[in-house]
């Protein structure tokens, strides 16, 4: 069983959610990134989604643009990103890491050549937010031949009929990106999520998690309480940008952060019936 | 080529052509898609559209443009007879409006109340805030901080027509940062609003549906050359930033095979350098704004900055149709630099008393190339795509002056 499927079945037998922190990797500093991960885990992180710059990051809010382009001036490549991976690796063994970000990089690498770096390195999944299924095949081939999770997103817009193929395409969770707008984006209604939810879960046996417009712990209890996993990602990265002169204070800053989040997602049972 | 192709049947019905273009964008953006590429399918068969559509570039765009024997310039280069089409004399100056007038009843037909656009020189801006403002229709434009600084005068045209003028900061501050700009306005409000690209650019079905919008350039110009020459033109040549003039002037000659094509990329300070725009000169596949198409990228896959004196040429990517065009071998692509632009300005300006675009001036540089090395009883027709009112800043800035 794969890290991630190993992961949803532990949380599953415990009653609770997964909480799926996003960074950037190497924002604000390439040499803070692996101690952020490992903060990110020792404060609740059950999976890291971690970020790749990329020069024109065209679905991401400002939060996050600015955290690619703090990455991009100190020269982090897609290599980097995997190098960072394989250090993680050595302490940690047991939680899932997914690549998210955009597909040039992955194209310029070589779907092959990408496929076989991620296997090395210790990374469970991919996302590429500008790479819908009807255009994965070659990518998820090479994925699948290295036993690696192809993450899909579903959107508000998404219908019925394209649910099914998405759930058909993906592996590991499904992405549900719980409003129309760019990463950072407003606040999000929670009904509206769990409806939705409920939707998507009629087509696939894969775990749903929400991500875009989860803020706070409060929002992060409210979305845990209808879905299988809350990501977060602007909220952390936010503070990536504030302490970027001080870049040692990152990792204690982001899991002070996340730590409030998995609190306060685990006071609320799985149970529980929605308010 | 071996084989015939029929350049007709593309794009596929996924938009590829060949192993180009598509659609690589978030989620969120394919149902939208999905619906225009509908809506569209269906008012292209519809006769009442195309009464329509034809009624608005008749009498609001100004067609037919004329095509126009430049006498004097082809005696002075000695070879071909040069031909120019007209699309500087489209209303707002440049053809950017054959498209946005067509995208305009498109979105009316859809019900959306609200038009954005991304603008590079600002002609497309100007052309999309033209037919918002006739409509009535909410309008804002994205456009490169960069280039609001040097396209001042088209900036001020969209305010007065009624546009939201938004300058984008982030990356480069020119077009390709106007483009992700505007996708992310797109994504968010995508129930009501309607995206006008500018460009044969972007996912599917956008890089076809502009480029039958354009096409009117290319029907017209075959038509007028047989009415004047007798016989099809020997060459056509048009300049390529993300690629709509050039295709609307080439695809209703794709078919015909004695007609060789040249689409002149901006060759900034050089191809060699790394400061120009050419991503089919100069560059490799790759994924950018929605399609597979040319990028100018460095090995790690990370989009490079580029170089043109003309802000509508200044982009990473070309259209997907273009990129094939390319590996098909059917069209040319070469380079021009900002100099040999700029002596192409002055002298159409002096010898023909027409001011062209920066933009189009590429493609008139590489024809003074190109006629010279032809016979006397051969023709070719340029795409005059703009007029070049937009750029006299730019102009008067390199003879040291402040207009």
């Amino acid at each position: 069983m794969s890290r991630i499927a190993t992961t949803f079945q532990r949380l599953s037998e415990q009653s609770r959610k997964a909480l799926i922190p996003y960074v950037t990797a190497g924002d604000p500093r390439p040499e803070t990134t692996v101690p952020v991960l490992h903060a990110l885990v020792e404060n609740g992180a059950d999976i890291i989604e971690l970020g790749v710059p990329f020069t024109d990051p065209m679905s991401d809010g400002p939060v996050i643009q600015q955290a690619h382009e703090r990455a991009l001036e100190q020269g982090v490549s897609l290599s980097d990103v995997l190098a960072m991976v394989r250090d993680f690796r050595r302490d940690n063994t047991e939680t899932p890491v997914v690549l998210m970000g955009y597909l040039n990089p992955v194209e310029a690498m070589g779907y092959q050549g990408f496929a076989d770096a991620c296997a090395e390195a210790g990374v469970d999944g991919v996302l590429l937010v500008d790479l819908p299924p009807e255009e994965a095949e070659g990518v998820r081939d090479m994925m699948s031949a290295q036993a690696l999770d192809l993450v899909f997103l579903i959107a508000p817009t998404t219908s019925a009929e394209r649910m099914r193929l998405i759930a058909s395409a993906g592996s590991g969770y499904v992405y549900y990106v719980s409003l129309k707008g760019v990463t950072g984006s407003a606040s999000l209604d929670p009904q509206a999520v769990a409806r939705q939810v409920e939707t998507i879960g009629k087509t696939t046996e894969l775990p749903i998690c929400v991500g875009f417009g989860i803020k706070d712990a409060e929002s992060a209890r409210a979305i845990a309480r209808v879905s299988d996993g809350v990501v977060v990602g602007s909220a952390l990265v936010r503070l990536a940008g504030e302490y970027a002169r001080t870049p040692e204070q990152v990792p204690e800053q982001m899991g002070a952060t996340l730590a409030a989040m998995r609190s306060a997602m685990d006071e609320s049972p799985a149970t529980e019936p929605n308010p | 080529m071996s084989e015939k192709i029929d350049f007709t049947a593309f794009p596929d019905s996924r938009g590829h052509f060949g192993r180009y273009g598509g659609r690589f964008v978030s989620e969120t953006l394919m149902a939208a898609l999905d619906e225009l590429t509908a809506m569209y399918n269906r008012l292209k068969a519809d006769p009442d559209f195309g009464a329509e559509l034809d009624y608005d570039l008749q009498h609001f765009v100004g067609r037919p443009t004329p095509l126009y024997l430049a006498q004097r310039w082809s005696d002075q280069l000695g070879g071909a007879r040069i031909f120019l089409k007209r699309e500087d004399l489209d209303h707002t100056g440049a053809h950017k409006i054959n498209n946005t007038v067509g995208q305009a009843l498109l979105a009316r037909h859809m019900g959306k109340r609200r038009i954005i656009a991304e603008t590079g020189a600002g002609q497309h801006g100007v052309a999309t805030a033209t037919v918002a403002a006739r409509l009535g229709l909410e309008c804002r434009i994205y456009m490169g901080a960069a280039d609001i600084e040097r396209q001042k005068i088209n900036v001020y045209r969209m305010r007065l027509l009624g546009a939201e003028v938004t300058a984008v900061e982030s990356g480069s501050r020119t077009l390709t940062d106007a483009m992700n700009e505007a996708m992310r306005d797109w994504v968010t409000h995508v129930d009501d609003t309607f995206y006008i690209i500018g460009s044969v650019a972007g996912p599917h079905p956008y890089p076809m549906i502009v480029r039958d919008f354009q096409s009117v350039i290319g029907r017209e110009a075959r038509r007028q050359c047989l009415e004047m020459t007798g016989r099809l033109p020997d060459s056509l040549v048009a300049c390529v930033g993300g690629g709509s003039n050039a295709i609307g002037l080439f695809y209703p000659f794709l078919d015909d095979e004695g007609v060789a094509m040249y689409g002149v990329e901006a060759g900034g300070h050089g191809v060699a350098t790394n400061e120009h725009a050419a991503p089919l000169s100069a560059g490799r596949p790759g994924v950018l704004h929605g399609n597979r198409t040319y990028l100018m990228e460095d090995e790690n896959g990370l989009i490079q900055g580029t170089h043109s004196i003309s802000a509508g040429l200044d982009y990473p990517g070309v259209g997907p149709e273009h990129a094939w065009l390319k590996d098909s071998g059917r069209v040319h692509y070469v380079a021009a630099t900002d100099d040999e632009a700029m002596s192409a300005f002055r002298t159409l300006t002096r010898d023909e008393g027409i001011m062209p675009a920066l933009e189009t001036a590429h493609a008139l540089a590489y024809a003074a190339r190109l006629a010279p090395e032809m016979d006397r009883d051969q023709s070719l027709i340029i795409n005059l795509s703009g007029r070049g009112d937009k750029d006299i800043h730019t102009v008067a800035e390199l003879d040291g002056l402040s207009v």
